[in-house]
């Protein structure tokens, strides 16, 4: 919260201000280079050949066939890799490719690189495999039953914690159960996996220039299973085209390198939207049953509660996963006490890691509609019964972690509560003729609903999230800021991922140091690690290291100039694009004072300690965290199942605005992911195999599924971050799913039915059969 | 795999395609035999829209179309929209709305919406909603895209009302 007193009226370009993105124009002109547009003369197309069973052992792999194709360059395969032979983001758990075993469709047996993509492709198919089927473990509750075959060497059991605070025998008047699910979600971000490895003369070394969320994080895996030394490794940021999770585990950058430097040529792969689908990890199914215990007024006395999350073949971030569920169990409420266990598995499914939420989305679906069943219950209306248990600042989670950041819960609720319900009826404002409009009835263009048949509910959703990451990570953030001549040249390994970092950094830099101009370095592991762009922390983070760098080089600048004038440094101050002396005359500009300097400072910003969990989940194991309500209206045909969602209002914690329109779209954006999950998108599995991994299958939301969205920005700074400023990115997604639910069962209800709606996506099924 | 010679008239410029494959999409052609890297492809079942462009004034997904029978066609792609460092009132309007996050569907966006707003000049909010849900966008939430679309609408207004006045 310093640097924005500095800003006494709003110069553009500021913090504050919403200056267009850097890479706008390029964007909006098709000419901005995301990493799958990039290649090289000479270069080489890899392909990856995958499994086609969720569970099988692996007799033999015959190459042979393959390298009798004109063009085909290279077959590689498990014996190839040089150094480790497995990677992972918390344990190294997947094979770089199978060799003995396979544990779910879609896992890379070996890879190739020919010429141009279609030899690529012909190649893989002429890889012969013999496999020896299994029965594959599919069921989670199975996995982790005693007895059951362990698919993996590390067993079948990711992570169990439990959770006990408090009295956890402690009940009230009001007893409301349920248990929930949750189904798969893919980010589908619209960028597909694709990079570019360009091995250095000699081969010993490699440039990898691809779409991620985390590079140094990715250097590190891959330099590994190279077996050679981090340095030997760089990578460049190629455009990344959306990413929500997806991104931060290794994909195809291990093959893409291998392939490089067995060649000594540069090699490109690029997945297709089936690929994707197999290709990342995706957001963990869930069942979570929880028991909620309050007084005859509604306020909650304890919490009970049990999650499994289905983790899939391999543990990727699961325990992070599992740990994030468990300790927000409780939701943004106040609670005394709470039991809660919690287990994350292996299955023969897809793997699941992160997507957006992480963890929180799965509990908040859960707990929002316990507190929908309370507030029924103890007759209440719904936004009564959150007010009345709204978290502030010192509550304490049921970890006995004190919620130290600010906390707005209740003003959250009440200031979303305030904006105007939608003004139109269903079917919206009658047309000429006095139809109503078709494209606003559910079902649209359809015209498969009749306007008589349509109610309107309202649902609410509220939500928790941490922020940065947990449990002792420390999830440091490196930025190095130049100064010369008035110009500012920062540079970070900050992943820009489509949020607007780069927007924020120069807003920053411009705020701290009084300068217009500022230049933004090429994206890479020239420079220490900014953490992964997730966990809504790059704003707080990297946005904290651009902001030090930039104080650090400040500090260098008045000395500077004090040295000229003979002026205490201490006086100084930057005014606009001027320094000024806080005790005299002196005015400079920036521009001035810094001409002819070669000012750099690189900074590391590091947050607070955090702690493990103990064995009774006990600890103060996250960093910090944010608040935000969601209201849904929706339209429903009780009859057909259909739902339109007619409007979503929203007021979120967000610390300081740091760029007011891109907090919007993130919020926007968020919430369209939130819908999708809460009634359309969900990757469906039958006996292990995906049968929907392609765009026609897997529903997203259009411009038609989206209402407009009605925002109120709650801005109250949070004295612990930085620039007062809390992530923005991830609370979106997490409440708006439940109150969409809840907007429906409230419909549902008034048309006289009662559906317990307890699993997400709900299908037209779930609400007329 | 035979290899066809055609010809294919891009953004007013005619380019002879010698190494595609007969059957290529056009959106393959536009990226990999001619090297026009604006058109994104996102999903290659014409359900994202990220790869349309204008052909004879026909908005089409070109991973649908086949390359070899764009001939004799007037193909316009995100780069025949403007020139480079001057966008079109669109293009401006998306970068100041705030439109545009990671921008892998925005040229697809971008030339949807140049023919929504030549064939409806003054769309309600519901038109456009309509209009554009051929165009996925998984970043925005589609409500700055909307403000961008209206914001345009409304400058053309203005200025064909100074035209007239």
């Amino acid at each position: 919260m310093s640097v924005v007193e500095d800003t006494q009226t709003l110069r553009a370009g500021t913090i504050g201000d919403s200056p267009a993105r850097p890479d706008g124009i390029s964007k909006v002109q098709g000419g901005y280079a995301f990493s799958s547009d990039l290649s090289a003369d000479g270069c080489l197309f890899g392909a990856t050949l995958r499994s086609p069973y969720p569970y099988a052992r692996i007799v033999s792999i015959d190459q042979s066939a393959a390298w009798k194709i004109s063009g085909v360059e290279a077959v590689i395969t498990a014996d190839d890799v040089p150094g480790q032979l497995t990677y992972g983001l918390i344990s190294q758990d997947q094979p770089v490719f199978a060799s003995d075993v396979v544990r779910y469709v879609g896992e890379p047996v070996a890879a190739v690189a020919a010429l141009d993509p279609e030899t690529a492709r012909r190649a893989l198919d002429a890889i012969v495999v013999e496999y020896d089927e299994r029965s594959p473990l599919l069921d989670p509750e199975t996995a982790i039953a005693e007895g059951h075959e362990l698919i993996h060497p590390d067993g079948n059991l990711i992570r169990h914690q439990r959770i006990v605070h408090g009295n956890p025998d402690a009940s009230g008047a009001v007893v409301v159960e349920g248990t929930y699910e949750i189904g798969m979600q893919d980010q589908a971000f619209l960028g597909l996996e694709a990079a570019i490895a360009y091995p250095d003369p000699g081969a010993d070394g490699v440039e990898l220039h691809l779409a991620t969320q985390w590079l140094h994080e990715d250097q590190g895996q891959i330099a590994a299973c190279l077996g050679v030394s981090d340095d030997k490794v760089r990578l460049v940021l190629g455009g990344v085209g959306g990413a929500f999770g997806a991104r931060e585990d290794i994909s195809l950058q291990v093959h893409t390198c291998l392939l490089a430097l067995r060649l000594g040529r540069p090699v490109r792969m690029a997945y297709s939207r089936a690929e994707s689908f197999l290709g990342h990890v995706h957001r963990h199914p869930a069942t979570i049953w929880m028991r909620h215990h309050a007084d005859a007024a509604g306020t909650l006395v304890n919490v009970e509660a049990r999650f499994v999350f289905d983790g899939g073949a391999y543990a990727s971030t699961s325990s992070a996963v599992l740990v994030n569920g468990i300790t927000m169990a409780q939701g943004p409420y106040a609670c005394p006490n709470g039991q809660v266990d919690g287990y994350a598995v292996r299955t023969n499914h897809l793997p699941c890691g992160a997507m957006r939420g992480f963890g929180a989305v799965q509990a908040c679906f859960a707990y929002e509609s316990q507190m929908d069943k309370l507030a029924d219950a103890c007759g209440l209306e719904p936004q009564e019964i959150r007010v009345r248990n709204a978290m502030r600042t010192g509550d304490t989670l049921l970890t006995g972690q004190p919620v130290m950041n600010v906390a707005p819960v209740e003003e959250c609720i009440r200031e979303t509560a305030a904006l105007p319900l939608p003004d139109e009826p269903v079917g919206g404002a009658p047309l000429g003729d006095g139809s109503p409009n078709v494209m606003k009835l559910p079902g649209g263009a359809g015209r498969t609903a009749d306007t008589r048949d349509i109610v309107r509910g309202i649902g609410w959703g509220v939500s928790i999230k941490n922020l940065m990451y947990s449990e002792t990570f420390d999830d440091y953030s490196t930025a190095r800021c130049r100064l010369t001549d008035g110009v500012v040249t920062l540079k970070f390994a900050t992943a820009e991922v489509g949020q607007g970092f780069i927007t924020i950094a120069g807003q920053i830099a411009r705020t701290v140091l009084g300068v217009d101009e500022v230049v933004l370095d090429q994206i890479d592991t020239g420079v220490g690690s900014a953490g992964s762009t997730s966990a809504s922390r790059q704003t707080w983070m990297s946005g904290g290291a651009v902001d030090a760098a930039c104080r650090a080089a400040r500090e260098r600048l008045f000395e500077a100039v004090g040295r000229s004038y003979g002026i205490e440094p201490v006086r100084f101050m930057i005014d606009g694009t001027d320094v000024i002396d806080t005790a005299g005359d002196l005015r400079i500009p920036v521009s001035e004072a810094s001409a002819g300097l070669e000012i750099e400072e690189t900074v590391e910003y590091h947050h607070p300690e955090t702690e493990d969990l103990d064995e009774l989940g006990q600890g103060n194991c996250h960093t910090a965290f944010a608040f935000v309500a969601h209201r849904a209206v929706v339209d429903v045909d009780p009859e057909l199942g259909l739902v339109k969602v007619i409007q979503i209002a929203t007021a979120q914690d967000v610390g300081n605005a740091l760029n007011p329109l891109s907090v919007v779209g993130q919020i926007e954006g968020g919430i369209a992911q939130g819908l999708g999950l809460a009634v359309m998108e969900e990757i469906i599995q039958i006996d292990g195999v995906i049968r929907n991994g392609n765009f026609t299958d897997y529903l997203l939301p259009t411009f038609l599924d989206m209402p407009p969205v009605l925002t109120t920005l709650i801005e109250q700074p949070d004295p612990h971050a930085p620039l007062g400023a809390k992530g923005v990115g991830e609370p979106p997604c997490i409440s708006s799913t439940p109150a969409v639910v809840a907007a429906i069962r409230d419909a549902l209800r008034q048309a006289g039915i009662e559906k317990p709606l307890n699993r997400v996506p709900v299908r037209p099924a779930d609400i007329c059969l | 795999m035979n290899n066809e010679l055609f010809t294919l008239r891009v953004n007013g410029i005619d380019y002879e395609v010698s190494d595609s494959w007969l059957g290529e999409s056009l959106l393959d052609v536009l990226r990999d035999r001619i090297g026009l890297m604006g058109s994104k492809g996102a999903c290659t079942q014409g359900e994202c829209g990220s790869c349309s462009v204008m052909v004879d004034d026909v908005l089409v997904c070109s991973c649908l179309v086949m390359g070899a029978s764009a001939i004799d066609q007037n193909i316009i792609t995100i780069e025949g929209v403007a020139p480079v460092g001057t966008p079109s009132d669109v293009q401006q309007a998306f970068v100041d709305a705030g439109a545009v996050q990671c921008g892998f569907c925005t040229p697809g966006l971008v030339m949807a919406v140049h023919d929504l707003l030549k064939r409806r000049g003054r769309p309600t909010e519901t038109e456009i909603r309509e209009e554009l849900a051929g165009n996925v966008c998984r970043c925005t939430g589609y409500g700055r895209i909307v403000d961008a679309v209206e914001r345009v609408s409304v400058q053309r207004r203005g200025n064909s009302q100074e035209e007239s006045s």
